[in-house]
């Protein structure tokens, strides 16, 4: 009973935020763009997306003839679901969490990994070309970029010593406040996992899975209604999950940025954990945003030579250059 | 409980893995064995082996499926024509396959199985880190064997690049450290001259 309320209390806010984080995607790019974006439903546009949700639900669900219903229909459930029990690992604040396993980082990873097979399904079951190449596209680009993610976290997890979520967020406290954090000894790490996260959600500006100006919207063209809903709330799912994990791993979770800085530490020590954290991923979601409005998107080949020539040398040196920061025990990281 | 979840996932994992071989559509075949791996590393972590667990969903569902996937969904495969052969090679087959099961019996033998030869696993404490124990046995137990492991997928791979390495005359391909250090006199030749009289008619 207690174990579904928590389920609840961390779904609900979830799909919220999922649903206002497609309002602010449109009005920050709108405001990138010179314009103000949603603003006809509501005060200042923010029914917008309870106003898109209605308008989903009710639209009729159209099956492609010849496609194969079972997989047609449960492809979008392999996508939301992952990205939703993922957040099970998730460390609020200390001991804000609803499960606190000791193989939490390998947890995420697999399940990460696990989206996948939603956007294969899709393409394959929906009998459409486009579709499929789409998700073909995809499906070499998440792997591709996950070997990059994997590296990226096994060099976290031998800055923590540990593969609980918790723990990794309690190895970066330190007197010095946000230096203390593991984005500066990690840097190139955190720069990688960002980009991979971004790479591994398929979102601008490695969104060739759904290259509408080439191949009109990839995996989920034949999709709609509330089909299509449920891969536009798993993708944005996982925007929020990368950004919380990257604020874990890199941006010291909860602990606050003036922890132990004189004056400053003891100014803000009234600020719950939760709002640090959420703090920074929001963050994260920004320059999820940022990106999209800015870059042009990225040409396949170049994508596949980022992920293996750039990003997995990068992270291979990186191990190597952590074992030995860890090693020479070097202040004030690993000391 | 436990034994509920023990058999359910078990039922799961058996009835998937003979679809596997059952099902007419290899792409559903490879989807079943996907289910299959998935239900084993269930499995896994009802004994406490959670590391494996998840090794085997990050490593064999996450990525070795998705490229056999790939490859299946790739292939055009006429399933009538893979068939046609079976009934006529029946005669054959059957005798192979008896053979092969009677081989197996007299090598492992059936003394071998049965409730009283596996008991039951004791739970271990909460302190109790599969994860742990699984690091500390490879690298000190077992470590020359996990070492030579090493070098032998390392090899593995090189030989793979090495196979697949050619070069092809024919195909264009960018430099992307060239590009990025283009500038605009590369490029672009600027050209002066004098302006053409205005044709007076």
């Amino acid at each position: 009973m207690q174990i579904t309320l928590k389920i609840v209390a961390i779904v609900v806010p979830i799909m919220l935020s999922v649903a206002y984080l497609t309002l602010a995607e449109r009005k920050v790019i709108g405001y990138i763009q010179v314009r103000i974006g949603p603003n006809r439903v509501g005060p200042r546009g923010l029914l917008q997306p309870i106003a898109d949700g209605i308008k989903l639900a009710f639209k009729e669900i159209i099956l492609p003839t010849n496609a194969n219903l079972f997989l047609f229909v449960l492809a979008p459930i392999l996508v939301l679901a992952p990205a939703l029990a993922a957040w099970a690992v998730v460390p609020f604040d200390e001991g804000m969490v609803l499960a606190d396993i000791d193989a939490g980082l390998l947890y995420i990873l697999a399940l990460t990994s696990v989206g996948v097979y939603g956007v294969i399904i899709a393409g394959w079951a929906s009998n459409s070309k486009y579709a499929f190449l789409g998700a073909l596209r995809s499906s070499a680009q998440v792997v591709s970029y996950e070997i990059a993610m994997g590296f990226a976290l096994v060099v976290v997890l031998m800055a923590a010593g540990s593969l609980n979520l918790q723990d990794i967020v309690l190895a970066q406290k330190g007197e010095l406040g946000f230096i203390n954090w593991f984005w500066i000894p990690l840097l190139p790490m955190f720069l990688v996992y960002f980009i991979s996260g971004v790479a591994e959600t398929n979102r601008a500006p490695f969104d060739v899975a759904e290259g509408e100006s080439e191949i009109v919207a990839g995996f989920h063209v034949e999709y709609s209604g509330m089909t299509f809903a449920v891969f536009f709330l798993a993708e944005y799912a996982n925007m929020i999950l990368i950004s919380i994990l990257t604020a874990v791993m890199f941006m010291g979770g909860w602990l606050s940025p003036f922890e132990g800085i004189p004056g400053l530490g003891a100014m803000f020590d009234w600020v719950p954990g939760i709002v640090w954290l959420l703090l920074k991923t929001a963050f994260l979601l920004f320059l999820f945003l940022w990106f999209r409005a800015t870059f042009p998107r990225y040409r396949y080949d170049q994508i596949m030579r980022l992920g293996w020539k750039v990003f997995i040398p990068v992270t291979i040196v990186w191990i190597v250059v952590t074992g030995v920061f860890v090693l020479g025990n070097i202040p004030p990281w690993f000391d | 409980m436990e034994l509920f979840i023990f058999y359910a996932f078990a039922a799961v994992m058996i009835g998937s893995a003979l679809a596997v071989i059952t099902v007419r559509n290899p792409v559903i075949a490879v989807l079943f064995l996907v289910l299959t791996f998935f239900t084993s590393a269930a499995i896994w972590m009802l004994m406490e082996a959670e590391f494996l667990a998840l090794t085997l969903i990050l490593v064999y569902v996450g990525a070795v499926m998705v490229l056999f996937l790939f490859v299946v969904m790739m292939l055009d495969i006429n399933i009538s024509v893979l068939r046609e052969g079976f009934v006529k090679n029946l005669y054959v087959g059957i005798p192979v396959a008896l053979i092969i099961v009677a081989e197996l019996i007299t090598v492992v033998g059936v003394k071998n199985f049965g409730f009283e030869k596996f008991a039951a696993p004791v739970p271990h404490g909460p302190d109790y880190s599969n994860t742990k124990e699984i690091g500390r046995v490879l690298y000190t137990d077992y470590v020359y064997a996990f070492e030579l492991a090493a070098v032998v997928l390392l090899v593995a791979i090189i030989a793979a690049i090495a196979l697949t390495m050619r070069r092809r005359p024919d195909s264009k391909y960018q430099d992307p450290a060239k590009q990025v250090l283009v500038q605009r006199k590369d490029r672009i030749r600027m050209v002066r001259m004098a302006a053409e009289k205005k044709k007076s008619d």
